[in-house]
């Protein structure tokens, strides 16, 4: 049986009283799309900032690749092939896109030298978001829809072996996202792609397995099959979206 | 990016230097004086510049490190007889050394926090050397002696007190850091630090030890503006304690305001643009202060971005 | 002198400074508090505040105690519309951002200097103490006057502290601390409560110089002193806290007053100034304060 890429155990933060990740035991196996779901502020967010580091846990611990990661600073988890992209766009709004792009390629690349791979490489990033022809645009004079797909294309030119991504479709339009879940199939032919998704068809449409969340705890995890069918879901999250 | 455009920025750059290398012969005596002076202290201002204006961290105390420069190379000519060149690389490590401390304790804050913090140490190297005022002279300062400033490189000697000598000198130092500016800001850790500036976290989360990026440029800050300090000492033949006092951490940011903070040339023209006011206007009164108080507050209600930040965002996009 | 008595003198010379020292500190201390912004011009607040009691005393020229009393009144009305004029002219127009707040008021700072040099010139310069009673205790005598500064700085603490807790301004000013953006949703016109803590705080800075001018003349550099400490204290004190604002400009104040009696003052200023960088790096939240929010 082969390793899995992440565990986590009985991982936990409090916020002041509030126990934001309540002892949540996770395993997450290489070459996975693996979805998180569940309601407003149940944790979903607090918990993948623990796995990449953002936040310290308050009890538990991290394994990626079979090593512990817990006290790791999070720019080091990142080397270990960890990438995040946020829930709120956060993309360098003065630097033009390719700048954004070649700030990911040019950490992953070790020879000093080569102008040129920075180049080759944030520009195979920029195409594979479809944003190639926006090369000098500044971030912040994109359309949303684009800040999202440059986002994504950080993440992409890490190249990890672990993306993970808060509520990307967040914002965007039908056609968008329609793009959009084809780009992440192609990521995930050579990463294990870690998803926060509220959009419950592309849940459907990408997702291996589905983790729950609800009030910090993870509550019911299978595939899409399983938990649709599964009634606690229905009731902690399903039922109250669609009401 | 592109090899034309590299060559179109370091033209430009060239020219520039070129110009000020021919001002030598054609400026008249009052002027070229000023001039070498204003070089010095451009030199100071790049300093400045490379950590406030790309790393975005913004200092209320370089004076310490221009103060390290100017002292180091001092003190050593004056109580330990070194030469000039000798001297010149004391007040280099002075400043390396004190930045790297300082560096390592003001970056754990943040914020308005960072500028009181280095305020501080600012104040406490001022208040060393006065409490040291048997060696340092204190408010007096110190003199250096026309000998102690003759380079002797086998039978030629080159006195650093003559004029031209001093103006050459002194532009070779700024072309220097100029250059290398230039080289740090096209770099990938130039563009690093311009990241950090805009989004320190995002940086983070691109796997970038943004603490030891941000203490080399301290550093390498820190080491600009004692190469200047030490200059000041070398050619000007005074050390002096006002030079660590908070008026020489404020001038540095007031000159890179107005020169247009993040641009490469913006230094030269804000210490340039400030130098002249001020002299222009202390003919007609004394009330110099006024006018430093007075430009920095237009500065940051009208033209937060500088005379050449404004250019660049009109006319000049590829100005680095 | 004994060193009892000795010490009992740099005791009380300590606890005039941390009188003044309070009063200053926690005008500094309420703008950051209040508008998270820092006010670099402070000190010059404080020395406008000496240098307009010079000139109120002088002008009226009577009998001391109505010149005084004269300048107590003006001299802080004065110095809080300069206050107002300068948050409506510029601090509200940069919208508060902190970084170009500072370089603003460093601005103001060199402009407020300059216009005292140019027209009150570089002397320093003396005002009469509104009494000369002395107090004779058994070691010395001392100046009545000096003790009612103390007490003049105690009573004009309670009475902030008695605003700051006990009063809808009070209230009103603690919720735009707590959340500007709540504070605006709640209909609190937050705009003008930073006009009016920026008065206020210059305002205190201005009453603590009007008390001691009597004690240490009036001169145009004497705001940076003032600055300094001021800083010092509410870094110590914790940002924003009346309490730590309180305790630490004792602590400054007596241990200046005694340090300085016994070592050199360069001497005292140096350790002061390192420690207190120390503090803000290791400790932000300061020596007394609890985390921010
Ligand atoms: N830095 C913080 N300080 C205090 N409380 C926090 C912090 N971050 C999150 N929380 C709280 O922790 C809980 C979980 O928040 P989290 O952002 O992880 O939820 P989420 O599942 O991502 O929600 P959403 O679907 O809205 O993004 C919420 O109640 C939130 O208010
Ligand atoms: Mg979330």
């Amino acid at each position: 049986m082969t390793q899995p890429l992440l565990t986590t155990s009985g991982l936990s933060r409090d916020f002041g009283g509030l126990r934001a990740v309540d002892n949540a035991d996770f395993s997450l196996m290489p070459g996975e799309i693996r979805a998180i779901i569940g309601p407003n502020g149940a944790g979903k967010t607090t918990f993948v900032g623990l796995v990449c580091g953002r936040i310290l846990p308050s009890s538990g611990t991290i394994n990626f690749v079979g090593a512990d990661i817990t006290t790791l600073p999070a720019y080091r988890r990142v080397r270990l092939g960890i990438a995040y992209t946020f829930q709120v766009t956060s993309v360098f709004a003065n630097l033009s896109a390719y700048d954004n792009v070649a700030l990911s390629v040019q950490r992953t690349l070790t020879d000093g030298r080569s102008r040129g791979a920075v180049r080759t490489g944030a520009m195979k990033a920029l195409e594979q978001v479809g944003l190639a022809d926006r090369a000098g645009t500044p971030a912040g004079q994109l359309a949303y829809g684009h800040q999202r797909l440059l986002e994504v294309a950080m993440g992409l030119a890490l190249q990890p072996r672990l993306l993970i991504l808060d509520e990307p479709t967040q914002g965007l339009s039908d056609g968008e996202i329609e793009g959009f879940v084809a780009l992440i199939r192609e990521i995930a032919r050579d990463a294990t792609v870690l998803i926060i998704e509220h959009n419950m068809p592309v849940v459907m449409q990408l997702a291996h397995r589905i983790t729950v969340f609800d009030v910090g705890r993870i509550i019911a995890e299978g595939d899409p099959a399983e938990i649709r069918a599964n009634a606690q879901v229905q009731e902690a999250y399903l039922g109250a979206a669609h009401g | 990016m592109t090899e034309a455009s590299t060559a179109r920025v370091y033209g430009l750059h060239a020219a520039v230097v070129a110009v000020l290398f021919a001002l030598n012969f054609l400026l008249p005596d009052y002027h070229h004086g000023l001039f070498a002076r204003i070089l010095v202290l451009a030199t100071f201002a790049m300093g400045y510049n490379l950590l406030f204006g790309y790393a975005g961290l913004l200092s209320l105390g370089h004076a310490m490190f221009f103060a390290a420069g100017l002292y180091g190379s001092g003190l050593a000519i004056t109580y330990l007889g070194f030469g000039v060149p000798a001297a010149f690389i004391a007040g280099l490590v002075c400043g390396a050394l004190l930045a790297l401390v300082v560096g390592l304790l003001a970056l754990r804050t943040s914020g308005v926090a960072f500028m009181i913090v280095t305020m501080m140490f600012a104040q406490a190297l001022l208040l060393t050397i006065v409490y040291f005022n048997q060696w340092t002279g204190g408010d007096q300062g110190l003199v250096l002696q026309q000998a102690s400033r003759i380079v002797t490189i086998g039978n030629a000697s080159v006195d650093l007190t003559v004029p031209t000598v001093r103006y050459v000198a002194a532009l070779v130092l700024f072309a220097v850091v100029l250059f290398a500016t230039l080289a740090i800001v096209r770099s990938r850790f130039g563009r690093v630090l311009v990241a950090i500036r805009e989004n320190e976290e995002r940086t983070r989360m691109l796997g970038y030890d943004t603490f030891a990026n941000k203490l080399a440029a301290i550093v390498l800050s820190g080491v600009f503006c004692a190469a200047a300090g030490a200059a000041y000492a070398l050619l000007f033949g005074y050390v002096g304690s006002n030079f660590a006092s908070v008026q020489y951490s404020i001038l540095p940011l007031l000159w890179v305001l107005a020169g247009g903070a993040a641009t490469t040339l913006g230094p030269l023209i804000g210490t340039l643009f400030i130098y002249y006011v001020t002299d222009i206007a202390s003919s007609y009164t004394s009330a110099w202060l006024l006018i430093v108080g007075v430009a920095l507050i237009l500065l940051v209600l009208f033209a937060p971005k500088g005379i050449l930040g404004a250019v660049r965002k009109r006319w000049i996009r590829w100005l680095p | 002198m004994a060193f009892g008595p000795h010490l009992l003198l740099a005791t009380l010379e300590g606890l005039v400074t941390a009188a003044v020292l309070a009063l200053t500190a926690l005008g500094l201390s309420l703008v950051f508090g209040v508008m998270r912004i820092v006010n670099v011009a402070h000190g010059e607040f404080f020395m406008l505040g000496a240098v307009l009691a010079w000139a109120v005393a002088t002008a009226l020229g009577t009998h001391p105690a109505l010149g005084f009393v004269a300048a107590l009144i003006v001299a802080p009305l004065v110095v809080g519309s300069v206050a107002l004029l300068s948050e409506r002219l510029v601090l509200r127009r940069l919208n508060y951002d902190p970084e170009a707040t500072i370089v603003a008021t460093i601005g103001l700072l060199y402009i407020i200097q300059q216009l005292a040099l140019s027209f009150y010139g570089p002397e320093a310069r003396p005002v009469t103490p509104p009494f000369s009673y002395r107090v004779l205790l058994p070691w010395f005598g001392y100046s009545g006057y000096k003790l009612s500064v103390i007490a003049a700085s105690a009573l004009l603490l309670i009475a902030t502290w008695l605003v700051l807790t006990r009063t809808k301004i009070g209230l009103v000013m603690r919720a735009t601390q707590y959340d500007r953006e709540m504070a605006q949703a709640f209909a609190i016109p937050v705009e003008r409560v930073y006009a009016g803590v920026f008065a206020l705080g210059a305002m205190l800075a201005a009453t603590a110089a009007v008390l001691i001018v009597p004690i240490s003349q009036a001169h145009y550099l004497m705001g940076q002193d003032p600055l300094l400490l001021s800083f010092i204290v509410v870094i110590i004190g914790g940002l924003g806290s009346l309490r730590g604002t309180v305790v630490a400009a004792l602590l400054i104040g007596l241990s200046d007053g005694i340090i300085s009696m016994f070592f050199s003052p360069t001497l005292a200023k140096l350790i002061a100034t390192l420690a207190v960088a120390m503090v803000l790096v290791f400790r932000p939240q300061g020596l007394f304060g609890t985390t921010a929010r």
